[in-house]
């Protein structure tokens, strides 16, 4: 699993995308890691290292801050 | 420049500079006291004290947790306590990854890394987990190892100290008059006893905390003292980045001004210790404040992310201190 699928949730604060302002959300998340699975928003198993972040779903797979880079 | 503030100033400048002895409590609320205006001015005496008794060379950490979250202790400002509603679950590095990071950290430069897990103590599975990592790094990696594990029995202190561990972190986070206020399932004087065990087993000792938390002035003063009477060999300095979910997750991060003021307070009243600027600068004082905060006492950084938030890229702190000519401090030179 790789964690591909559509954003439906705000991966910071784990609300639908759709519903309210999540601008605050995404200035965050430049000094933060996700923590919400964007596409069913189940808590995520995140590990933050000195240089990145992986974080997983146990539904949808893993994303890391690598992939998102690409 | 009034008369009052030149006073101060002046007075710090002979004590501190020239002598090297640190400044008391009260004269440290004077120092955190000074307006806006006399910044500059303060931060400047900070930055040459510090090249005095410090020199110009700059430690340079990274650190990582090894377990996250699931804590069973209610520090306010933690998010990975599991007593409060954060979004942080549990997580265990297993020892490659740790070596990996650690071999990570190695190519900045650093001659720090801390392994880090958030408990009220290690129990017998962590320290078998941090023994494994601490032998794994060592053989792979040419760098300090430091833990911040919580508090210590005196045999986990032995243990630790037996591993090659060559520093422990335990912070006393703010006053002890502000500790209450701040953690209910522990006291001040028990992570106090944990540093005289430390130091006693003859490890260095990195003691700081985090100001921000709703400290008064006074507090923040009393603070710098008490840690100078600890005489760590590393304080870091943490700006509260309030966390979703805890209960100081709505307090306002303390403005830039109040940072740096901080920032040169604590390196006036522990001139010769490794200042290190820790979590919350990003959130605090921005893209500028490295460079100001390197200008005004600070000589120890981390690099990259933090235990549960990102940090700079590591290569923006490292080519800065290029800029400003501050060698990355060496292996063997660390104390």
């Amino acid at each position: 699993m790789s964690g591909v699928g559509r954003a439906v949730f705000c991966d910071r604060c784990g609300a639908p995308t759709a519903e309210g302002d999540h601008a605050r959300c995404a200035r965050e998340r430049d000094l933060e890691p996700p923590r919400f699975c964007p596409e069913c928003a189940r808590r995520m198993v995140v590990q933050v290292d000195p240089f990145g972040w992986t974080a997983r779903c146990s539904r949808h797979g893993t994303r890391s801050s690598a992939a998102a880079e690409r | 420049m009034t008369t009052a503030t030149s006073i101060v100033l002046s007075r710090a400048r002979e004590q501190v500079l020239e002598r090297g002895e640190g400044l008391s409590e009260e004269q440290v609320l004077e120092v955190l006291q000074l307006p806006d205006s006399e910044l500059d001015a303060l931060l400047e005496l900070a930055h040459e004290v510090r090249m005095r008794w410090c020199g110009p060379e700059v430690e340079v950490e990274g650190i990582i947790s090894l377990k996250t979250g699931g804590c069973p202790e209610d520090c306010h400002f933690c998010s990975q306590s599991g007593l409060f509603e954060s979004p942080v679950r549990s997580a265990w590095l297993d020892v490659p990854m740790l070596v990996e990071a650690a071999k990570q950290t190695a190519k900045t430069g650093a001659t720090e890394f801390c392994i880090v897990a958030a408990v009220r103590g290690p129990d017998a599975r962590l320290m078998a987990q941090v023994a494994a990592g601490v032998a794994a790094i060592k053989d792979a990696v040419d760098i300090n190892v430091a833990c911040s594990l919580g508090m210590l029995t005196p045999e986990q202190v032995t243990a630790l100290a037996g591993m090659g561990v060559h520093r422990y972190n335990h912070n006393l986070e703010t006053a002890r008059s502000h500790f209450p206020n701040v953690v209910t399932t522990h006291t001040w004087e028990e992570r106090w006893e944990t540093l005289r065990l430390v130091r006693e087993a003859g490890m260095e000792v990195c003691c700081g905390g985090i100001v921000g938390m709703g400290e008064t002035l006074g507090q923040r003063a009393e603070f710098a003292a008490q840690l100078a009477s600890l005489t760590p060999d590393e304080v870091p300095l943490n700006f509260l980045n309030p966390r979703p979910g805890t209960p100081f997750g709505d307090l306002e991060p303390m403005s830039g001004p109040d940072a740096l003021r901080t920032v040169a307070a604590f390196r006036l009243a522990l001139p010769r210790t490794v200042l290190r600027f820790a979590g919350g600068r990003e959130l605090t004082l921005g893209d500028l404040g490295a460079r100001k905060g390197l200008l005004g006492g600070i000589n120890a950084v981390i690099v990259g992310n933090y235990l549960t938030t990102l940090g700079r890229p590591a290569e923006a702190d490292i080519d800065l201190l290029g800029e400003l000519e501050m060698p990355i401090k060496a292996l063997n030179e660390t104390l």
